[in-house]
């Protein structure tokens, strides 16, 4: 190979001078971009879930990971205080149901839907997340349990609505009986009652869907961690918070 | 018989001398970056994420370098009047056929293992072997095609236009049939003609979405009955291949 070609001095000077120009035009053609993010009016319609799966040319599985990859990019900058408030919860619900319907097997849309975007301090699009949760366990109960009782969950912390977390705690009766599901969950009316507050629900949780081997993927369980820990922090800040204005009044 | 072992041997020890191997290696250094890059923004399903993006990257590789190192290689012979040479000797023109067809599909099931062997650090062993099986038969495939192709057409562009073409509506035709049968298809003689239409294109194709699937690496193995179907899929549309193939050939005044 290295026989075929002739010294770098047999290259005429203006050759080698336009490619080093045009590596620089190149560069700074470049630079003058603004850095690529995606902002949340950037996120298109959804497409059907069958154009999703024509376009991923028998690779629905993979498609359908990377597009919730692509997704959960939007609006999520560490620039925005509150991530997700601009987001269009109307697309970004029919994204994740494309997403669901390309592979329905997969965990992953409602994963998303159910501990990032129904964590979202806005009542009315937490309540379209988690219904959106509600509406595909219905689909499949068996495999999307985990999902629906998270959403019963933050519909008493942190939507504070009762009557919700009881409806959804009810779906979950439907598969009582079903071999693999831990007690707290098929007992989910009686875990919603009781007095126990956001950290130690999500805790006991999260020791039953490690118990129940729901949870296997390291990266999931990181991530959940890492949502405890959250969980932890904001509470021991708003208990000093109310243990600060106790001591200021007196 | 001999003959056609010969031209088998030597296409192989073509494809071990010309730059595929170095082009495997690339591409599964490519693979293996882009799934660590994925696992560390999946903040789910880590390992299928992972697993599915890597094979669905490599066995859109291992078909392209396919069909590439076939046109170039057929291409290649046609410039040099080897074919000419070649069948001015006791080679029959089905031998020599038969024998790049085989030497091609030998090089396609090495590049097949070789491009499963990452996918053991995300998928179990047998899903893995029934996946590496499948994409050496799809190799296969591809091979015959573009075979098939490069020496009808005179153009090499065209040759790998025609293949990807091929191979592309293979792997969406499934969901078009879906599109154009759903309810939201167009009602009436003008929706039913495309539908029928549709079903006619596929019945000239090979279902390539249900072979060497990413959801047997994800959930479960294939079952023997899906594995055969997957199977005799390509088996069958390699031997149509072949036979166009070998067809064409006899036919030509050369």
């Amino acid at each position: 190979m290295r026989s075929e070609q002739r010294a770098i001095g047999a290259v005429p000077r203006w050759i080698a001078v336009g490619l080093v120009l045009a590596f620089a035009a190149q560069f700074a053609v470049h630079l003058s971009f603004a850095p690529s993010r995606t902002a949340a009016a950037d996120l298109p319609p959804a497409p059907a879930a069958g154009a999703l799966r024509a376009a991923s040319f028998g690779e629905p599985e993979a498609v359908a990971r990377l597009a919730m990859l692509w997704l959960q990019a939007f609006d999520s900058s560490a620039e925005n205080r509150l991530p997700y408030r601009e987001l269009d919860y109307d697309r970004l619900i029919g994204w994740l149901g494309a997403i669901q319907r390309t592979d329905p097997k997969s965990a992953y849309p409602l994963f998303a839907a159910s501990r990032i975007y129904a964590e979202v301090p806005d009542a009315e699009k937490a309540r379209a997340a988690i219904e959106f949760v509600y509406r595909e366990y219905l689909e499949a109960p068996r495999e999307r349990w985990p999902a629906l009782a998270h959403a019963a969950l933050l519909a008493k912390h942190r939507l504070g609505n009762l009557a919700l977390a009881l409806r959804y705690a009810r779906a979950l009766r439907a598969i009582a009986d079903e071999p693999g599901i831990p007690l707290w969950a098929a007992q989910m009316e009686a875990f919603v009652l009781e007095d126990m507050n956001e950290l130690e629900a999500a805790k006991v949780m999260l020791g039953g869907l490690l118990a129940a081997g729901r949870i296997s993927d390291p990266a999931e369980r990181r991530f959940l961690e890492a949502r405890i820990a959250e969980l932890e922090n904001r509470m021991r800040a708003e208990k000093q918070g109310v243990l600060r204005r106790d001591s200021s009044s007196r | 018989m001999h003959g056609a072992l010969a031209i088998a041997r030597f296409a192989l020890l073509e494809a071990r001398r010309s730059p595929l191997p170095w082009l495997a290696g690339a591409a599964l250094a490519a693979a293996l970056a882009l799934a660590a890059f994925v696992s560390q923004v999946a903040i789910a399903e880590g390992t299928k994420v992972q697993a599915s993006v890597t094979a669905a990257l490599l066995r859109a590789a291992a078909v392209f370098l396919v069909a590439t190192h076939v046109v170039a290689s057929i291409a290649r012979e046609a410039n040099d009047r080897v074919l000419d040479f070649v069948l001015a000797s006791a080679l029959s023109r089905p031998a020599w056929y038969l024998g790049k067809l085989a030497g091609f599909a030998v090089a396609g099931a090495i590049l097949a293992v070789a491009f499963a062997a990452p996918l053991l650090l995300w998928a179990a062993p047998g899903a893995v072997a029934a996946w590496a099986l499948s994409l050496a038969l799809e190799c296969m495939l591809v091979g015959a095609a573009a075979l098939f192709f490069a020496t009808a057409l005179a153009q090499p562009a065209a040759a790998l236009g025609a293949t990807a073409g091929l191979y592309l509506l293979g792997r969406s035709i499934g969901a078009i049939q879906a599109i154009a049968s759903g309810p939201i298809a167009p009602q009436g003689v003008g929706g039913r003609a495309a539908e029928w239409a549709v079903e006619a294109l596929a019945l000239l194709l090979p279902r390539l979405d249900a072979v060497s699937r990413s959801a047997w690496l994800l959930y479960d193995p294939p079952s023997a009955a899906e594995f055969g179907a997957a199977g005799a899929v390509l088996v069958a549309y390699t031997a149509l291949l072949a036979a166009a193939g070998l067809f064409d050939l006899a036919r030509r005044s050369l």
